[in-house]
């Protein structure tokens, strides 16, 4: 695979498999694991090859055990691929040369680095210690980063006193101690409230603009990737199957526009089939799934032949196309 | 916090094993069959008590957990071995451990005023040299088989079988000299006797072969060295970070 001198991650080929055994219920099957066990290889990651330039976000999408993760390990050098080549800055991730591992980090949600019993920030300075800096290169950076990251007093209590988003934001701040270049993101948002999720996603767009970092997440909330990803790529069950921008994909996936209208007086739905699919109708409300190229005449119709007192036009969620393509593993 | 305090204490407590060997051989003359009078017994299970508080290992427990939860994965991608994380935790460990074993100490040396002694400046630095010898070679050997966890996932198993040999091998239950010749002949074969039979023999002033035992230390330690770090790249390889 050629490499543009733009490209910081160049992934070719590449290939996980896992060996795994099963094991029968019960008494004969444990006997039959212990002494006669049959083990095969099960792929997690097919013949994937991409590129990422420095600078880009790319959110991974992918259903549970779709591969999306593996393949975030294998990027960041945690395990080590069967099959192919990942390349990031000119480092193979699973030599874990000490000049690539500061370069990188990860953040993995609800998996914590930060030590239980004590403040976050006694952690703080083990892996200012780790990573070579000094007490006030340490000090400046962790005021930086908290001040972006809206920690204060939560970084001298104990870790176990905090709650889940306070323990994220301090995870989030460990990780990003030694200025990463290069960010893998696995689920940072896990089990987080909806402000907290929002706090986490403008901080990371902060971080990006700031520093030009690239980073690369998975996440189940689509909130994540649209705030977030301008690029996707999308993995089914191991192999890649979409890679490109988050419009197209939402224009590839849905043709279609939602058009909901409100009208002053209740209408039969006979009278909405001419116009497009109907999602909903209800009393005097009413949602239509138009196609595009047909949009501008139906809306003008509508407005003609009905009595409309408000008239909204909007993309389906992507969260619902993202679903029904998980499902269908395949995009038109 | 006060449950953290009192886990301290407890830490300190339960390396109380030396101390009931004691009362133990110490009925009947048992000692005086294995060349050591009652004094003689005292100072040593109190010298294998404090070698023991400043030797002792668990990083095949922590490695495991971590290994299991996941834990491992960011160590892993810090310019740092994760081995080294455990050795600071056990460093950290001995360091509290310090004013406990001091306290139980004098404790002793009330209970048996006979059995006081002051090590010489020597004596006291080789048996601090030789700890620090029998704490490397203790950690390397669990490392050895906390590396296994890469493969097995539960390797806290096999430490048993370190467990058992140490225990009747070391030192701990009974000085090395009550053993017979030749099974003696095979226990200085092993690395074992010199985690705390050694290191507790200075310490309390028995007769021992200095530099006979410091050579062997060093050369369990030039084994386990390159043993752990082949293992370990080995394992690293297997690593799928589970849980993580």
């Amino acid at each position: 695979m050629h490499n543009n001198p733009s490209d910081l991650i160049v992934v070719d080929q590449l290939s996980k498999y896992y060996r795994v055994a099963n094991k029968q219920p019960g008494f004969k099957g444990t006997l039959k694991h212990f002494f006669d066990r049959k083990t095969y290889d099960v792929p997690a990651v097919t013949d994937i090859s991409f590129k990422i330039s420095r600078g880009e976000v790319v959110g991974f999408l992918g259903a549970n055990g779709a591969g999306k993760t593996t393949l975030l390990k294998m990027m960041c050098g945690l395990i080590h691929p069967s099959i192919g080549l990942v390349d990031v800055g000119g480092f193979s991730p699973q030599r874990r040369q000490t000049a690539f591992l500061k370069e990188i980090t990860l953040v993995m949600g609800q998996k914590q680095q930060l030590i239980w019993d004590l403040p976050p920030m006694d952690s703080l300075y083990v892996n200012a210690a780790v990573y070579g800096l000094s007490d006030h290169e340490a000090k400046v950076r962790i005021n930086e980063l908290a001040e972006m990251l809206e920690l204060g007093e939560e970084l001298t209590r104990p870790v176990r006193k905090l709650s889940l988003g306070q323990r994220m934001k301090s995870e989030i701040l460990a990780a990003l101690l030694h200025k990463p270049s290069v960010l893998f993101l696995d689920e940072p948002t896990l089990g987080l409230d909806v402000n907290a999720q929002a706090r986490v996603r403008s901080f990371l767009s902060e971080y990006n603009k700031r520093t030009g970092a690239t980073i690369l997440l998975t996440s189940h909330y689509m909130a994540d990737i649209t705030a977030l990803c301008p690029r996707v790529i999308c993995i089914h069950k191991g192999k890649l199957f979409y890679d490109g921008d988050l419009d197209s994909l939402a224009n590839s996936l849905s043709p279609s526009r939602e058009v909901k209208v409100e009208l002053k007086n209740p209408s039969a739905s006979e009278q909405f089939v001419k116009y497009g699919e109907i999602q909903d109708l209800n009393d005097r409300f009413v949602c239509l799934l138009v196609s595009r190229d047909k949009l501008t005449d139906v809306v003008s119709n509508l407005l003609t032949e009905f009595d409309i007192i408000d008239l909204e036009i909007s993309d389906p969620p992507i969260d619902k196309l993202i679903g029904e393509l998980f499902i269908k593993g395949e995009v038109n | 916090m006060l449950e953290y305090r009192i886990e301290i204490a407890l830490w300190a407590l339960s390396g109380v094993l030396p101390f009931i060997m004691f009362s133990l051989w110490s009925q009947n003359d048992v000692g005086n069959s294995f060349g050591l009078n009652d004094i003689g017994l005292a100072r040593y299970f109190l010298s294998a008590f404090l070698v023991r508080q400043f030797s002792v290992v668990w990083v095949v427990f922590s490695f495991e957990e971590d290994s299991l939860s996941g834990r491992l994965s960011p160590y892993l991608l810090q310019p740092l071995h994760p081995l080294f994380r455990y050795i600071a935790s056990h460093l950290a460990e001995q360091a509290t451990r310090l004013p406990f074993a001091i306290a139980i100490a004098i404790s002793f040396f009330i209970l048996n005023p006979s059995s006081f002694w002051l090590p010489s400046l020597p004596q006291l630095f080789f048996a601090y040299l030789s700890t620090h010898f029998a704490f490397t070679i203790a950690f390397l050997l669990q490392s050895l088989v906390a590396a296994l966890c890469f493969w097995t996932e539960k390797s806290s198993a096999l430490e048993r079988l370190i467990f058992v040999p140490y225990l009747f091998l070391s030192g701990l239950l009974v000085p090395l000299s009550a053993f017979p010749s030749n099974v003696l002949k095979v226990a200085m074969l092993t690395p074992f006797p010199y985690l705390i039979n050694f290191p507790a023999k200075i310490l309390s002033g028995m007769p021992v072969h200095i530099f006979n035992g410091f050579l062997a230390q060093i050369l369990w330690i030039s084994i386990l060295v390159p043993s752990v770090n082949i293992l370990w790249k080995l394992g690293v390889k297997r690593y799928t970070a589970m849980g993580a």
